[in-house]
């Protein structure tokens, strides 16, 4: 868990992924596509670290987001956030994206 | 071809059944005529050329030189059970045969003092006159080929029948279809697994549809009559909490068979036109509506905008996503390709192999469910952009739209074709 909110702070925005994850690669795609340039780290053989995302509440543990140090969610919250705004505003305010 | 031993007046002929060939057993009926070479082997050149149907009496010459006329008829038939038996797949030629075995048999019938007679062979056996046992032995073989090919024709008879039944229920399905019945693909379609879930999902998506439409007109009642805001809204929520019912639905459908709702089967025609993922492309739909819910305000036109912008761009991210399935499923299938080194290791690299791409079909339900999730939040987000009013406008300009292409199908199911 440390690790986690470790890595989880040193960038604006950052996702956790598998490299067999095909969801993952989405959600780095709309990250990218708003203009944030999320630190991505690829946890495929790391079980200590996939318990620790799970017990965030991150359900299936990848994609694991997080903006400004917090976490965010999976991809289905990343979605939600997205259509009613809030995660462009949490971009910004992380200073991942100025508009 | 099993080998027999038949004792027979002191001489003891084995393998009596691979000294004279099927020709005998072929004489029984029209199942052995296949005329393959390797049947001929022991037959002489000129027996061969006249072919297998009743090719008995071609070859009586042979049946002199090897059979003993004093063995058993018995034996004889016993002989020919054995063969019959290890036959079984001979019936399938004969059907693209294009002579009537009858015809053949006509021409050594033709002759009953001399049924060796046939056409263009054996008048040199003229001399070799049979004894009285062997006639009647031949007569009994010549009976049980007629029974055979009776036996024949009235099977192929039965397929024939089979076949015009079968020709006769595709075009009724064909035409209850046509008229908007739904029935399920899955007797003639490569979908083994889709069975249970998918007939389900389609009798649940019929009745969600028959709901849809009441909730429609109770809207549209609503709508057209000026009913006052607050009725209206309870309507309008009942009418979203239904529409929304349809992803519950899929979500359930989808654990049974992904690819029977992700592909679209369960649309009518018109509608997988537009296929995305499983269903409708939400920022499609929001550039149709505009236009019904009109007036807007210049903050509701750009909120709009924006809504559609914004569910372009996670259609976008998630199409991405497919794409990389996509690729990554052709890539773990094409791995080691194209040759499985034999052994168990390789058995265990393909085992691996599929094992990975199983995987990967997996995460097909997982981009549905994001999909759907996306349509169901964009409209979610619509509602908070509109009034009332304007929700209900919208629901009932989304509902008349999905029904114009239902309706746009069922015409063009049952459009006449040349």
């Amino acid at each position: 868990m440390d690790r986690v909110k470790d890595l989880a702070s040193k960038s604006a925005a950052v996702i956790f992924t598998k490299s067999t994850c095909c969801m993952c690669h989405s959600i780095k795609a709309l990250f990218y596509d708003l203009g944030a340039s999320p630190a991505v780290y690829e946890v495929d053989h790391d079980a200590d670290m996939e318990r620790a995302l799970r017990r965030l509440g991150c359900n299936p543990a990848f994609p694991a987001v997080f903006v400004g140090g917090k976490y965010v969610g999976s991809a289905k919250d990343v979605i939600s956030l997205h259509v009613d705004g809030t995660l462009k505003q949490k971009l910004i305010e992380a200073k991942a994206i100025w508009f | 071809m099993g080998s027999k031993s038949f004792k027979v007046a002191g001489k003891v002929y084995t393998s009596v059944a691979d000294s004279m060939p099927s020709f005998i057993a072929n004489s029984n009926g029209a199942e052995g005529n296949t005329g393959q070479s390797s049947r001929v082997s022991n037959v002489g050149p000129h027996e061969q050329s006249i072919g297998f149907r009743g090719g008995a009496y071609n070859s009586t010459s042979l049946i002199n030189q090897t059979m003993h006329p004093d063995l058993q008829f018995s034996s004889y038939e016993k002989m020919l059970q054995g063969q019959n038996i290890s036959q079984p797949n001979q019936v399938s030629n004969s059907d693209t045969s294009t002579e009537d075995p009858d015809d053949k048999i006509q021409s050594f019938d033709v002759d009953p003092s001399n049924p060796f007679m046939a056409s263009g062979s054996n008048d040199k056996q003229k001399d070799k006159f049979p004894e009285q046992k062997t006639q009647r032995r031949l007569a009994q073989n010549r009976e049980a080929a007629r029974k055979s090919r009776l036996r024949k024709k009235a099977y192929v008879q039965q397929l024939e029948n089979s076949r015009l039944k079968l020709t006769q229920l595709e075009q009724e399905v064909q035409r209850a279809r046509k008229q908007g019945v739904v029935i399920s693909n899955t007797g003639d379609q490569s979908q083994p697994n889709s069975g249970n879930g998918s007939l389900a999902f389609v009798a649940e998506y019929s009745r969600w549809l028959e709901e849809q439409s009441k909730h429609t007109s109770e809207l549209r009642a609503a709508v057209t009559s000026h009913k006052s805001d607050s009725e209206l809204r309870s309507l309008v929520e009942n009418a979203t909490t239904h529409f929304n019912d349809i992803f519950r639905l899929k979500k359930i459908a989808a654990k049974a068979d992904v690819f029977h709702i992700i592909y679209g089967m369960w649309t009518s025609p018109a509608e997988r036109c537009f296929l995305w993922i499983g269903g409708f492309r939400s920022s499609e739909l929001l550039k149709l509506l505009v236009s019904h819910l009109e007036p807007l305000t210049e903050q509701q036109l750009a909120s709009i905008d924006h809504l559609q912008q914004t569910s372009l761009q996670a259609e976008e991210a998630l199409s991405q996503g497919m794409d990389a399935l996509q690729q990554s499923l052709a890539d773990t299938l094409a791995r080691d390709a194209p040759v499985v080194p034999p052994g168990s290791s390789g058995m265990a690299n393909y085992m691996g192999q599929m094992a990975m791409a199983m995987g990967k079909l997996g995460s097909l339900e997982n981009f549905l469910r994001q999909a759907d999730h996306l349509r169901e939040k964009t409209l979610q987000q619509l509602h908070t952009i509109l009034t009332t009013r304007q929700s209900a406008r919208a629901l009932l300009a989304i509902n008349d739209y999905f029904s114009r292409l239902r309706a746009l199908s069922t015409l063009w199911l049952a459009r006449p074709q040349e």
